[in-house]
């Protein structure tokens, strides 16, 4: 159906020199099943596409360089700011594009929030942020926008291969007492209306999002939270394994895109 | 509140009780006749049926921000019998095969239920999303579903 395509002709160009990939041939997790890969922001309003397409409008540059003040704060015991040792955050670059990885030992699967509270806990002798908290979303905005334009790209090989299979199958569960599964909406159904929401293929590319209904940033956790919710379901933590095995699968999905975040979502 | 209004009433079907023929269900849930007006209500609620969340109609003007990732239900009432209908209200995995269309009386068989939209789990027995009254008013609204 017509209705059903994304803006057909968008680019999405930043500060008039930043091109960023949106539709993309679809990678080997979504070859059978999708003929090709668009990011979220193909789905949203004119007016919402061009906030993300200036900083000056973008309203997560607040919060990004809040991130980036706290990049360059000590904190904990050991005296040291993420700076000591990683000297300037574009040292960062490329960083957000293979989250989530398996973790140095390879013995769990860590997303971004994981690797930071690990510098905050083991190296610098500071308490570990909640991962929905203020401090860690302004961390990983400002974390992620150094990746803005490199293509999406997750390690699903190895160690990892469990973890992928896993969410995919939390992917295609169909949850709570609306049995709907992630593919329902964001498969089988993107573009369509649901109520008043244009159902994008729920990548996850552009996290962290400033979401102007919550006027603020949300993280790609929360958004799975809300999801789940929808389906009058008990949802899982931000930060359990189920989310963090299914934030690999759905990255997965979004192979080849670009990094937006920040982006801009209604 | 939700879970009062769904405690079932004793002349009432049960949602484990009822008696499919295919996907139709023949005999009303309440035993009486539903109210085609509160039924409206029921569909364009989000918190209740929000059958507008998926389906466009056209009978329904007012009605901002209609869904369409299901058919329009203009002219429902000649496609379909009220049997039919009222077991697509139920149950509408039993006339379509794995459709994405929610149970809307069925207490059983969920992954990971919920407490309404709280994300967390039921306290107490689940009730159906819709009462046994809230089916037949909905089913009463679609039977002037004509063209
Ligand atoms: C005492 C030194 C030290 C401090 C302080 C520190 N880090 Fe690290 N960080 C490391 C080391 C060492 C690694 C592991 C590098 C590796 O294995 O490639 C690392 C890894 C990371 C990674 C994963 C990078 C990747 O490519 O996988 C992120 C993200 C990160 N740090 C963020 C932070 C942030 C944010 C802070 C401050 C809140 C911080 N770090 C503070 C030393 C530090
Ligand atoms: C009942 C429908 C429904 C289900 C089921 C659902 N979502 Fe969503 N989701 C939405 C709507 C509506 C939006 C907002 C519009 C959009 O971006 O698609 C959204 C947005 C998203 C976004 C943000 C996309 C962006 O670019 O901003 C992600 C990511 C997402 N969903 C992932 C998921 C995952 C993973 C699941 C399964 C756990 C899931 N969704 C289940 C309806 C649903
Ligand atoms: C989450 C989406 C969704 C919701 C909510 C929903 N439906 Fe449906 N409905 C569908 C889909 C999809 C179909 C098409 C059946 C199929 O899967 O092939 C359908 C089919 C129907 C049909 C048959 C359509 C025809 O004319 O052939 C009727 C009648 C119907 N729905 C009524 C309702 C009513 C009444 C409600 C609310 C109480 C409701 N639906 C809520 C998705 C939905």
């Amino acid at each position: 159906a017509a209705f059903a395509d994304p803006v057909p002709d968008a680019e999405l160009v930043v500060n008039e020199e930043i091109e960023l990939v949106t539709r993309v041939a679809p990678g080997p997790a979504v070859a059978d099943v999708l003929t090709e890969v668009y990011s979220g922001w193909l789905y949203r309003e004119s007016e919402t596409r061009a906030m993300q397409m200036d900083d000056f409008d973008n309203p997560a540059m607040v919060f990004v360089d809040q991130g980036l003040d706290m990049w360059d704060t000590v904190d904990g015991t050991e005296g040291k700011s993420c700076a000591s040792c990683h000297e300037g955050i574009e040292s960062m670059k490329g960083v957000r594009t293979s989250m989530p990885k398996m973790n140095g030992a390879a013995t769990d699967l860590w997303s971004l929030e994981n690797f930071v509270n690990d510098c905050r806990t083991e190296r610098m002798g500071a308490e570990a942020w909640k991962w929905n908290s203020n401090d860690m979303k302004n961390m990983t905005s400002a974390i992620s926008l150094q990746s803005r334009g490199e293509p999406m790209k997750v390690s699903v090989e190895g160690a990892a291969a469990d973890w992928w299979e896993r969410g995919k199958e939390i992917y295609y569960t169909r949850y709570g007492q609306l049995e709907l599964a992630c593919a329902n909406c964001h498969e089988a159904n993107a573009g369509y209306m649901i109520r008043a929401d244009h159902l994008s293929q729920g990548q996850i590319n552009g996290f962290p999002t400033y979401r102007l209904k919550d006027a603020g940033v949300v993280s790609i956790h929360q958004r799975f939270v809300g999801c789940v919710r929808d389906t009058r379901a008990e949802t899982f933590a931000a930060g359990s394994e189920e989310f963090r095995a299914l934030e690999l699968y759905v990255a997965s999905r979004g192979e080849g895109l670009s990094i937006e975040g920040v982006s801009v979502r209604p | 509140a939700a879970t009062l209004a769904a405690l079932p009433v004793a002349a009432e079907t049960a949602p484990g009780t009822i008696a499919f023929d295919g996907g139709a269900v023949a005999a009303s849930l309440t035993g009486a006749p539903g109210d085609a007006a509160a039924g409206a209500k029921v569909m364009t609620t989000a918190a209740l049926g929000n059958c507008v969340a998926c389906h466009e109609l056209a009978a329904m003007p007012d009605v901002q921000f209609q869904g369409n990732i299901g058919p329009a239900l203009d002219g429902a009432a000649d496609r379909w019998t009220e049997a039919e209908l009222r077991g697509m209200v139920v149950n509408a995995k039993m006339t379509f095969d794995g459709t994405m269309m929610p149970a809307f009386y069925k207490t059983d068989g969920f992954i990971r239920p919920g407490d309404g939209y709280t994300g967390k789990a039921p306290e107490a027995e689940l009730p159906p999303v819709l009462t046994a009254q809230q089916v037949e008013d909905v089913v009463a609204y679609l039977l002037t579903l004509k063209e």
